[in-house]
């Protein structure tokens, strides 16, 4: 990877100059890449156990959501995320437990139930855009969002993550290009984890990977290693630099990999050599990050242990308080569809409500994502 | 004859009909060695190479973009969209290309493709994975819509559809991929598009209905008979477009009493399109004003799914409502 950015490598060896940062930042940032496993291995064993019905594994991923989170200011910067990135809200004070209620599709759930688990909608503590399944309509939006705060003469900046799969769709290349043409202060963070579902990079793109679709759109590509938090950290905060200095946008490729299936519904032993995933253990982005921190002196290995069993009991405790919480009244199926409710609905809603409440029938309660 | 599920029969269709033509090509999303998100290419890749049966970029435009100009110049694609929630990226190509091409050409350049997608309920899969977009699709001029309920009608439409020489688009209720087994034939069989099928005889009242709402509107039929002792017919509507507008008369004709099913959101619903029908042509028959069973109109909601989606209890009280009027 000699074109790509790289500060760590994956013994934990500095190779690069590390970004000046604080001992508690760098900290804070470890704390928030072993939370990200323990919510994603919490939820696979929620998964599994037949408690939720579908998780994203993140397993992997954690330096490209965290390195990518520290570098925004959150009192004026937004996300427009895709749903491999539970590590950008836990960073940035997400409580486990939101995150949970959406897992559980509770009445508590920022999406009220109505979306897929690893669908969140955060407005606080962070501007967290409400996760679309629809692959790539984030990107665009992203760009409204950045010329809104540059028209304003604001200095926020908009950061928008997507996978390499994604770089397909018509979202991406209509963001890119008008990002490019209105010096939107947009960072197009494109997570390169290997696969899109099945379909390798190599038969997802001809390019020489994703950082180069950059320059027929006049936006700087960078590369770098997704595994190595400081490299994504000192990526995306140059970027950010350079948006809110009115320098338009940038596309980062962070070169990672997804290190077990796509969803809890995929099998990837059909498609994936198992050699690979042990090759990318090697490079496992929470290891090198431990070690390099430890040899600095700022992490002992008892804070570090310390830090990861708090972590899983904080997500198991989480976990239990959403399970516990009530399921959304069957009025949330109509609210928020307008602001004001027209009265075709209202009708429906009332009709619904007296059904359920009157039929003396329970209702089927099966269901599961198959996929 | 083996029992299979629809997914299988689905499976079966294409195998059996690309042993028996090489013009037909499948694409699209983990189609290729994956087999499909669900296993409907499975093996497909294996028997007939990846020139037949292949993985695309992640771009459903590009799919059935690609997919029309191969139809265009002599093949027979068949793309599959992962989910009908993924389609509206090439509702451009469908609706304004695919389903204009004969007409703006004359008829010198014809489309005979299928677009076969997974849709519907029932899979706790929240707002982007449950939808039912028949309607958006069977008000476009110069597109097919087929949706089977059976493993049986899963191949012989899938096959019919392929060998079409209009676009089709080809819905598959994926609550029933699994949901039962059934004899399906060995090899190519048809079955004709614009046919309804008859799923439970009567002439207290019929229910129409298609796709993941036949079993409902059978278990309500069950449930009435039970209760009632009075034999309501469910019909299959299957081909939605075009729709056999004189069976669908001569049911209600012959029924009097009327309730149309569906999963999707009422207002412009399908289902709106039969009621029209009937009392443009049939209210002379009619005994009862007819009566819509159909989801709410909001996006479909994920925890409370089971309470969106119509269920036998409702069919039944819409269709006593009828009997009682
Ligand atoms: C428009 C659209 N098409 C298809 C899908 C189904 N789908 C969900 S995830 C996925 C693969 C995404 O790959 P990538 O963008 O690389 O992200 P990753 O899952 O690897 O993080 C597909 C095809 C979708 N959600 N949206
Ligand atoms: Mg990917």
């Amino acid at each position: 990877m000699s074109d790509t950015l790289q500060i760590l490598d994956p013994s934990g060896k500095k190779v690069g100059a590390a970004p000046r940062l604080k001992a508690d930042t760098l900290l804070r940032m470890f704390r928030a890449m072993v939370r990200t496993r323990a919510f994603d291995e919490r939820c696979m064993k929620l998964q599994r156990t037949g408690r939720i019905g579908f998780s994203i594994p993140n397993r992997g991923i954690e330096a490209v959501s965290v390195g990518s989170a520290a570098a925004l200011d959150i009192a004026q910067d937004w996300v427009a995320p895709h749903y491999r990135d539970f590590g950008i809200m836990l960073y940035h004070g997400v409580e486990a437990e939101a995150m949970m209620d959406n897992m559980y599709g509770n009445a508590a759930d920022g999406s009220v139930g109505r979306q897929m688990p690893v669908h969140f909608s955060f407005r606080e503590p962070l501007r967290y855009l409400s996760i679309s399944s629809p692959l790539g309509t984030q990107i665009p939006q992203a760009v409204g969002v950045g010329m809104a705060m540059k028209g304003r003469g604001e200095d926020g900046v908009c950061l928008t993550t997507f996978g390499d799969g994604s770089t397909n769709t018509l979202g991406f290349h209509s963001g890119m290009n008008f990002a490019g043409v209105f010096g939107a202060p947009v960072i197009f963070l494109c997570q390169n984890n290997g696969w899109a579902i099945s379909c390798p990079v190599e038969k997802q793109t001809a390019s020489e990977g994703f950082a180069v679709k950059g320059e027929a759109y006049g936006i700087p590509g960078v590369k770098v290693d997704g595994n190595d938090v400081l490299a994504v950290y000192r990526a995306v905060s140059e970027a950010v630099k350079r948006a809110r200095a009115g320098e338009g946008p940038t596309l980062i490729e962070a070169v990672t990999f997804r290190m077990g299936g796509h969803s809890t519904s995929d099998d990837p032993s059909k498609y994936v050599e198992a050699s690979e995933f042990k090759e990318w253990e090697q490079r496992c982005p929470l290891k090198r990050f431990r070690t390099w921190l430890i040899h600095e002196g700022k992490l002992s290995e008892e804070q570090a242990m310390a830090m990861e069993a708090e972590a899983d009991a904080e997500m198991l405790a989480a976990s239990r308080v959403a399970a516990a919480k009530p399921k959304p009244a069957l009025e949330t199926i109509f609210n928020d569809v307008f602001e004001t409710m027209p009265k075709h609905l209202r009708t429906q809603a009332d009709w619904c409500i007296g059904h359920y409440s009157s039929r003396g029938e329970g209702v089927d309660e099966k269901g599961e994502f198959p996929l | 004859m083996s029992e299979l599920t629809m997914v299988q029969a689905v499976n079966d269709g294409l195998k059996s009909i690309m042993r028996e033509d090489d013009t037909v090509l499948l694409m699209g999303e983990d189609v290729g060695p994956k087999g499909g998100v669900f296993l409907a290419t499975e093996g497909l890749t294996a028997e007939f190479g990846e020139e037949r049966c292949f993985d695309t970029p992640l771009s459903e435009d590009g799919i059935v973009g690609v997919g029309i100009g191969l139809a265009l110049n002599g093949m027979k694609p068949v793309c599959e969209i992962q989910f009908q929630d993924f389609i509206f990226p090439a509702f451009d190509q469908i609706v304004s290309e695919a389903a204009k091409m004969r007409y703006r050409s004359g008829g010198q350049y014809t489309v005979p493709m299928v677009v076969r997608t997974p849709y519907g309920g029932g899979i706790r899969g929240g707002l982007y994975h449950s939808q039912s977009g028949e309607a958006y699709f069977a008000h476009t001029p110069g597109l097919k819509v087929v949706i089977p309920s059976t493993p049986y009608d899963a191949k012989g439409l899938l096959i019919s559809s392929i060998l079409d020489p209009d676009p089709v688009l080809f819905m598959e209720p994926k609550a029933l991929y699994r949901a039962f087994r059934e004899e399906v034939p060995e090899g190519v069989y048809t079955v004709d598009l614009s046919t309804v099928r008859e799923v439970v005889p009567g002439d207290a009242a019929v229910i129409y209905c298609w796709g993941a709402m036949v079993p409902v509107a059978t278990e309500a039929a069950r449930r009435i008979k039970e209760t009632r002792q009075q034999d309501v017919r469910v019909v299959d509507l299957r081909t939605l477009m075009p729709l056999d507008e004189d069976a669908v008369l001569q049911a209600a004709r012959e029924c009097g009493r009327v309730v149309v099913l569906q999963e999707a959101p009422r207002f412009c619903g399908y289902a709106s399109e039969i009621s029209a029908l009937l009392a443009e042509h049939a209210v002379e028959s009619l005994e009862a004003p007819v009566r819509r069973v159909t989801g709410f109109d909001t996006p479909f909601p994920n925890t409370l799914e089971n309470y969106y989606l119509p269920d036998a209890r409702r069919v039944m009280d819409a269709v006593e409502q009828v009997l009682d009027f």
